[in-house]
């Protein structure tokens, strides 16, 4: 961590209007593009290394993570080259399985942190979450940001929070949540988007995951737009990182060429895309399968942790 | 940090087969297929690979009498005396088997003009298809769509459409003549003519009277002499400006009605507070579609100027992502140029733009080695005075201007000789409405452009032509009204 903490400025506000319908459209030109070939191939690799494979339920148990952390390490080992995914997402409590699961390889620990997903609680207990995540080895920290407060018009309060959050991870790179499915609009989710990187986010992030909609191509075009501003304005790079409801490896590359058409190359990398999914790696495991052996292989050759 | 690799879409093209275009066409008359009096063919091409696709018959003086007289037949034998719900089974008819066929079709009207199959695709065949479904519907509710009024339809139609859209056109054309119960004879563009074609085969298969639907081919001098032929009731044309002026010279003092879709330069406007992201996309959307030969393409801008530079940097920066190649490739935005003359014009009015002192700007894209292809370009600082802001390129070559103020975009806009289509594009609804009723255009776009609808009226006004297209109004040109 480099620099002091930013101070609210409120002109970070001023943002140009959305367009719903206009961005709607934009995105279903990126659900005509035909991939297909060795394009789909690097594809689906790509998806591959930018997930982020996620398990946040109340019942987890350290069971549960370290079988997905193996899961995380060999995704299918019957193909050999794949890449491993980019990260383990879990709660706080079990970063410190996780990290013992993993040692040794390249995959990070991601821990949500902050009250999630409601984010209903004071400063000091998100700031005392997040350190616990930071403390337990966390790579990455994803928080959820007060949409209470930034619903009520109290930018500056968010703003703060996420500021003093990210001091809080000290090396560990912070993932701001917006919770798009509560803003109720995409110009509230472009301002959301400008608070939270104004505020020091090294991602920004669609979704919890258990609010619907989650992640959706059109609030994720505009989160894209929010990034492409800021690094013509500034000539620094933001992550981005659609969550939840992206389930399928023909809407993940959909997914990558929206940002290849709207960020470039230079951001289909997983140290600035990412994918919060469960269950995306198997069905990509599965079209890479079909697309190396010929045919489509039952469900029942991939492990489901 | 590892280097960036490029992840490059790999081709993705749509098979040519589907199209299933045969060695030679004939002319459809009097509902069969049948050879021309001329005995003359001419070549139709594929302007992205420069192949010879098929040979048409041209139709001579004779045949056009032929055919004339075929539609005049079909009129006083079945058509005018058909129950009006009768039409309308073959109209809806003619729509079905264009969705059955519209894979074949799609890719006819790629191979044939050189447009995206994307675009032909998903934007022309299922357009003209839901023309001739919604001319459907008005065929027995006509006293509905001109209340306490009495219409009867003209009789004998003669129709003539141009190669940006070529099927549908025909379907623009056709589907309203026939609702309201006129027989027809229409010429397609000679360098597009094989959609049209296949569309004949459909009325064919539609099974509709023979003589109510004539399909004769050839170049203008066809076109001239159904206009001057002395048993049409009425001429719809869509194409230049200039050969609208050799119609109406044609038929003046003629008991012929007349319609004319003419030429645009039209004026999207960008204000200070649009939405920008998506601006840019209607900008682009605007000029590049489909090569941005459209007669209402949105080919001046207008942006103000608080927000030029920005505008315009992120506008080149978009430019830089289209992708220019094979039109039968699914992922081409920009296809081919319709004709090796078409670019010529286009290449001589970027040579004019540059003389004039604009600064031009172009997509650093590669072109294909064969064909006719033109990259996505730019004028900027750009006056009023500048002929590429006066005059239609009709291809993808941009002007942008800018403005201060509310009069003075209005006073801009309105400063063409064209008057067919606009944009508008800001956060306030007031000023769409202010605006828009200051701008003698047909059509006005609010925060979005190129967006068609058969229940939406489409015309022009001044050199833009007359008359309307589409919608309800589009019934009118072909009915007259008698005493009850």
């Amino acid at each position: 961590m480099t620099g002091k903490k930013p101070v609210f400025n409120p002109q970070i506000l001023n943002h140009p209007p959305v367009e719903q319908t206009g961005v709607e459209e934009r995105t279903v030109r990126f659900t005509k593009r035909s991939i297909k070939g060795p394009s789909k191939m690097q594809g689906l690799h790509m998806v591959l290394s930018m997930i982020d494979l996620t398990t946040l339920e109340g019942k987890d148990t350290p069971g549960k993570v370290s079988q997905l952390c193996t899961k995380a390490l060999h995704l299918h080992d019957q193909i050999p080259g794949l890449p491993t995914v980019a990260a383990i997402c879990v709660y706080p409590s079990m970063v410190s399985i996780a990290k013992k699961a993993l040692k040794g390889s390249r995959i990070n620990v991601a821990s949500v942190a902050t009250a999630f997903p409601s984010g209903q609680s004071s400063l000091r207990i998100k700031l005392a979450d997040t350190r616990l995540a930071v403390e337990a080895g966390a790579d990455e920290v994803d928080m959820v940001i007060s949409r209470g407060k930034f619903l009520a018009g109290e930018y500056a309060y968010v703003f703060d929070e996420i500021a003093s959050v990210k001091e809080a991870c000290g090396t560990a790179r912070l993932k701001v949540i917006l919770e798009t499915g509560e803003l109720g609009t995409l110009d509230q989710v472009r301002k959301a988007s400008s608070i939270a990187i104004a505020a020091g986010a090294d991602f920004i992030k669609t979704s919890t995951g258990k609010i619907q909609p989650a992640a959706t191509l059109p609030v994720t075009l505009v989160m894209l737009e929010t990034i492409r501003e800021h690094y013509h304005k500034t000539g620094k790079k933001v992550g981005m990182k659609p969550a939840g409801g992206i389930s399928k490896s023909k809407l993940a590359l959909h997914y990558l060429v929206m940002v290849k058409e709207t960020l470039g190359d230079a951001w289909l990398d997983k140290h600035w895309f990412r994918f919060g999914a469960s269950s995306l790696a198997n069905d990509v495991l599965m079209q890479v399968a079909k697309e190396t052996m010929g045919n489509y292989q039952s469900p029942a050759y991939f492990s489901i942790d | 940090m590892a280097t960036i690799k490029k992840w490059e879409y790999s081709p993705a093209p749509e098979s040519k087969e589907p199209a299933a275009i045969a060695n030679r066409y004939e002319l459809f008359i009097n509902g069969k297929w049948v050879r021309p009096t001329s005995r003359n063919y001419f070549n139709s091409i594929n302007p992205a690979t420069e192949e010879k696709l098929s040979e048409i018959a041209t139709a001579n003086e004779a045949d056009v009498n032929k055919a004339v007289q075929a539609a005049r037949q079909a009129y006083d034998k079945y058509w005018k005396k058909l129950p009006a719900a009768e039409r309308a089974k073959y109209i809806f008819r003619i729509a079905r088997i264009m969705q059955e066929r519209a894979r074949e079709l799609a890719v006819t009207e790629t191979l044939d003009g050189g447009k995206p199959i994307r675009e032909s695709r998903d934007f022309d065949i299922p357009t003209a298809a839901n023309h001739f479904f919604y001319y459907a519907g008005w065929a027995d509710k006509l006293n509905f769509a001109f209340p306490n009024k009495k219409v009867n339809s003209l009789g004998v139609v003669g129709q003539i459409t141009p190669w940006n859209f070529p099927l549908l056109m025909a379907a623009w054309k056709i589907a309203p003549a026939l609702a309201t119960g006129n027989t027809v004879v229409l010429k397609p563009a000679e360098t597009t003519s094989l959609t049209t074609i296949k569309l004949a085969e459909i009325i064919q298969e539609a099974d509709l009277p023979p003589g109510v639907v004539n399909v004769i081919t050839g170049a203008g001098q066809t076109g001239a002499w159904l206009t001057q032929h002395s048993n049409i009731d009425k001429i719809a044309f869509t194409g230049s400006t200039e050969v609208g002026r050799i119609i109406q010279r044609t038929l003046a003092g003629t008991h012929k009605k007349l319609t004319l879709e003419l030429g645009g330069k039209g004026a999207n406007i960008i204000f200070e507070d649009a939405p920008i992201d998506q601006a840019v996309e209607g900008v682009i959307n605007g000029i590049f579609f489909n090569q941005g030969h459209v007669c209402c393409a949105g080919s001046r801008v207008y942006v103000q100027e608080s927000i030029a530079k920005k505008f315009v940097q992120q506008l080149k920066n978009r430019i830089n992502t289209l992708l220019v190649g094979d039109p039968m490739d699914k992922n081409t935005d920009i296809g081919a140029i319709n004709s090796a003359q078409q670019l010529k014009t286009i290449q001589s009015y970027i040579k004019i733009g540059k003389a004039e002192g604009a600064d031009f700007f172009e997509s650093d894209c590669a072109l294909p080695k064969k064909g006719f292809f033109c990259k996505p370009s730019v004028f900027t600082n750009v006056a009023q005075s500048n002929r590429i802001a006066q005059e239609e390129i009709f291809g993808p070559v941009l002007c942008i201007l800018t403005f201060r103020t509310d009069e003075e975009v209005i006073e801009k806009a309105n400063n063409s000789p064209y008057g067919l289509s606009a944009g508008i594009w800001t956060d306030k609804g007031a000023r769409i409405f202010n605006i828009s009723k200051q701008i003698r255009a047909g059509v006005i776009w609010a925060n979005t452009y190129n967006l068609f609808d058969p229940t939406s009226p489409f015309g022009g006004y001044k050199e833009s032509g007359f008359g309307r297209e589409g919608g309800l109004q589009g019934l009118q040109p072909y009915v007259q009204f008698v005493k009850p």
